[in-house]
């Protein structure tokens, strides 16, 4: 199976330079890497709160709690904790319907999110959009979507307002592997290389669109050279080391914010759990899970690195463990105990 | 023999055009591509080359004339060896040579006949049957129209086109709300491929007036996502039927994101452009959407048929917090209503316009059903039919009281629309004033549609396919039991 080699992008952005898109690329990696003790604890909270957020969702879901679709983000964590890091008040994130760890990374209350999952009146919807639909004005997180692509160009026009409004905002709009073979992808990165509008394209490389994987989706499996035609450029980034996509970020969104238009940054990371609930994952083996549990998981990189440098005790990542228990399970209690919304609500929010 | 040179068609459903500029003269030489005029078409100036050489022996319009017809003579062109004495005397007459016209004459009472002004070049404007229409329906029916109760009385009106009553009220609203932006295919540059935009672009500049590539899937979710973020995008569809491709933003996100964020954030949006046929454009062209948006909740539907309306109601759009889509008709572009003369002339969303009053029975109609209705009623008057003529306006959200309130004094009930028949706004109707009126009924609601056929390109067929007078006629004798 030709699957990308983590290995030998771990700890480094790989330029992502081809000879058909002369001089749109100069990302050489040059950013440190190296995070500080604060930046490794605060990743380390925020990839173990979407870790054992999840795990409790698939938990509930089990449990006849959470119904319908239920897309769980457990191993691409640093991801969106790493992006979160490095965007700035008023940047505007959207994304498709695996979306429980953008939300928790953007700010969002484990609670509004836990109840929304339940189809609770204090959920982030009322109860009225689940797993898939999900929003806040207040932080910036504009869904939550749940057809496959659509979320591109909506995010495109995120940067558009930007760029209307005149802000130095930044738009940064996930989609998966999947969604990059749609076609409104590339009318979105027509329009924003045209406009040179603000936004960070990101491709959430887990390698399966439910369970076709790349190599069998797709004619070019390099998906930060999807931009080329468009003079886009884009980056590998090892999306399982948070420091990695920590410096792809502020690069890219520097790149953005002054000006320069869009930018790709495939994230190659995993996802170890189906695609959704329902998923017995027969398409990839149980090997292939376990070699990227055991030896690129991105929450247990950072406990490494805590303890190797000394800068958490065992004892003291245990507390934080503990304290990220403690939000989930209180999330998970107000979840099962909020009510169901009133059913005045079914005719609300159609029209305002 | 001399050569006629003739008005030329130069858009679908042009008719008739001013003759702006001779750019020859009598006996200059011409070789076929020369430029021998300009024609202002209401879309655009055009120019005319010639196709035969020769020289020009006679100018028959004179630079400057309006509303000169499509075929009419324009000029003489005299080939070689020949004279301006070739030329019959009787040649100066401004009369157009009419192809159809001794085409049998078909009955549009009969949707049968299919015998028509084949080789007519351009569907007629609903306005102006055709030479070889119903020769009973008056070409222009006079109708005392009932005064829209939210024009205040006394208000002075305007001849305007629908086409600058939709410019004006963007106008409007795009020097009222910085906010509001519009964004579509040719809407700048060229100022609109159906000229709606024209002047835009020179009054608010490119960052408010953007062309987009031919990209609809994508800008229709761009602008969905920029009105997500609190700006008021105006979405131009260069017609509705490419609208299609970006229907699933339209419907799943614009539609539906106020109700799955429980009220956080929606989408004050406005999708506009021609809907409906246009004239002899073939299936793909020719399609009334809706039906299909009104289904939907979450999005308003808007289909005007007056200009008055079209201005009132896309102020209205605008500034609604909501996804609108407001469905226009090319036919109707060019035609004039009066519109009021006031400073901010914004109509209610969602309320019907009685047209006319009357008291046997009811003619609900929209957009440019409403043509077929006006005129319909026109013929019934001659038979002592009173009609009521409501134009619904909103498809949704429907006014269905003003309806029922109608069939309550009427007892009878005609819909009119040039869409499909099957699900249609009309057996939408129907089925409602069933549900909510039974009682009042003294026949069963007809409703006079489109035919359930793709749009044909043949001009006897693509008259066939669509509603025509007769048959509205007809359906209203039938509930009349007449």
């Amino acid at each position: 199976m030709a699957l990308p080699n983590l290995a030998s992008a771990s700890g480094r952005k790989t330029a992502a330079k081809s000879a058909n898109r002369p001089g749109s690329n100069d990302f050489t990696g040059r950013n440190s890497l190296d995070f500080n003790k604060d930046e490794d604890l605060h990743a380390y909270r925020e990839m173990l709160l979407i870790r054992r957020f999840e795990e409790k969702a698939g938990q509930l879901y089990g449990m006849g709690f959470i119904g319908g679709f239920c897309h769980l983000y457990i191993g691409q964590e640093a991801v969106v904790v790493g992006m979160q890091m490095s965007q700035k008040d008023g940047d505007q994130v959207i994304t498709a319907y695996r979306d429980h760890g953008h939300m928790l990374a953007a700010g969002m209350s484990a609670r509004g999110v836990m109840a929304e999952l339940t189809g609770r009146r204090g959920g982030y919807s009322k109860g009225k959009g689940g797993s898939m639909h999900m929003f806040s004005k207040e932080k910036n997180f504009y869904g939550g979507h749940g057809i496959v692509g659509a979320q591109v160009s909506l995010g495109t026009g995120l940067a558009f307002a930007n760029k209307y409004r005149g802000n130095d905002n930044v738009s940064v709009a996930y989609f998966g592997d999947g969604a990059a073979n749609q076609g409104q992808v590339y009318e979105s990165f027509n329009m924003a290389a045209l406009w040179k509008l603000p936004i960070v394209y990101i491709v959430e490389n887990n390698r399966y669109a439910m369970g076709t994987s790349t190599s069998r989706a797709t004619a070019q499996s390099n998906y930060s050279l999807r931009g080329s035609g468009f003079g886009i450029p884009g980056m590998q980034v090892d999306g399982m080391d948070v420091r990695a996509v920590k410096a792809a970020a502020d690069e890219a969104l520097e790149h953005c914010r002054t000006g320069n238009g869009p930018i790709i940054l495939e994230m190659l990371t995993y996802r170890y759990r189906g695609h959704s609930m329902s998923d017995p994952a027969k398409y990839r083996s149980k090997d292939e899970v376990q070699k990227m549990r055991s030896e690129h998981d991105p929450i247990e990189q950072v406990r490494k690195r805590l303890l190797d440098k000394g800068w958490a005790s065992e004892d003291e990542l245990k507390g934080i463990d503990k304290d990220i228990r403690d939000i989930v399970s209180d999330s998970s209690d107000f979840a099962q105990a909020d009510p169901e919304p009133d059913v005045s609500e079914l005719y609300t929010d159609i029209l305002l | 023999m001399p050569i006629d040179i003739l008005m030329p068609a130069l858009s679908p459903t042009m008719e008739e055009g001013t003759l702006s500029k001779w750019l020859k003269n009598e006996g200059d030489k011409v070789t076929s591509g020369d430029v021998i005029a300009e024609i202002e078409t209401d879309k655009a100036t055009m120019e005319v080359e010639a196709v035969d050489e020769g020289v020009i022996g006679k100018l028959l319009v004179a630079a400057g004339t309006e509303n000169v017809k499509v075929n009419t003579k324009i000029a003489i062109l005299l080939t070689e060896g020949e004279t301006a004495d070739s030329m019959s005397s009787g040649e100066t007459a401004e009369k157009p040579a009419t192809p159809a016209a001794d085409a049998p004459k078909a009955d549009a009472d009969t949707p049968a006949a299919t015998s028509d002004a084949a080789g007519g070049k351009a569907r007629q404007s609903a306005d102006e049957p055709s030479a070889a229409a119903d020769s009973k329906v008056p070409a222009q029916p006079k109708m005392e129209v009932l005064a829209d109760p939210d024009i205040p009385a006394g208000t002075e009106m305007v001849m305007t086109t629908v086409r600058e009553a939709l410019r004006d009220a963007m106008a409007e609203e795009m020097r009222r709300d910085e906010n509001v932006f519009v964004m579509g295919e040719e809407v700048a540059e060229y100022q609109g491929a159906y000229k709606i935009t024209q002047g835009l672009l020179q009054e608010f500049g490119a960052r408010r007036v953007v062309d987009t590539p031919i990209t609809e899937h994508g800008f229709a979710g761009v602008g969905v996502g920029a009105a997500m973020s609190g700006l008021k995008p105006i979405v131009e569809f260069m017609t509705f039927n490419f609208a299609m491709q970006a229907i699933d933003q339209i419907i799943n996100s614009a539609a539906k994101t106020l109700y799955m964020s429980g009220g956080q954030m929606g989408a004050p949006i406005v999708f506009r452009g021609p809907n409906g046929a246009a004239a002899r454009v073939g299936a793909q062209h020719s399609q009334d959407f809706s039906a299909w948006y009104s289904q939907i909740p979450g999005l308003k539907v808007v289909m005007p048929y007056t200009a008055a309306d079209a201005k009132g109601l896309l102020k209205a759009a605008i500034r609604d917090p909501n996804p609108v889509v407001f469905l226009e008709n090319e036919i109707l572009y060019g035609q004039s209503f009066e519109v009021p003369k006031l400073d901010d002339f914004v109509l209610p969303i969602g309320k019907a316009r009685i047209h006319k009053t009357g008291k046997d029975v009811t003619i609900v109609s929209f957009g440019i059903g409403m043509t077929y209705a006006v005129k319909a009623i026109a013929e019934l008057e001659k038979e002592g039919i009173d009609v009521e003529l409501i134009d619904l306006r909103t498809i949704r959200p429907m006014d269905l009281p003003t309806v029922i309130e109608s069939v309550k004094k009427t007892g009878r009930l005609v819909t009119v629309e040039e869409g499909y028949p099957q699900n249609s706004v009309g057996t939408e109707i129907a089925t409602r004033v069933m549900q909510q009126a039974f009682d009042y009924l003294d026949a069963p609601v007809l409703t006079v549609a489109g035919k359930d056929v793709p749009m044909p390109y043949a001009a006897n067929l693509e008259k066939l396919a669509l509603p025509n007078v007769g048959e509205v006629v007809q359906a209203v004798k039938t509930v009349c039991y007449k």
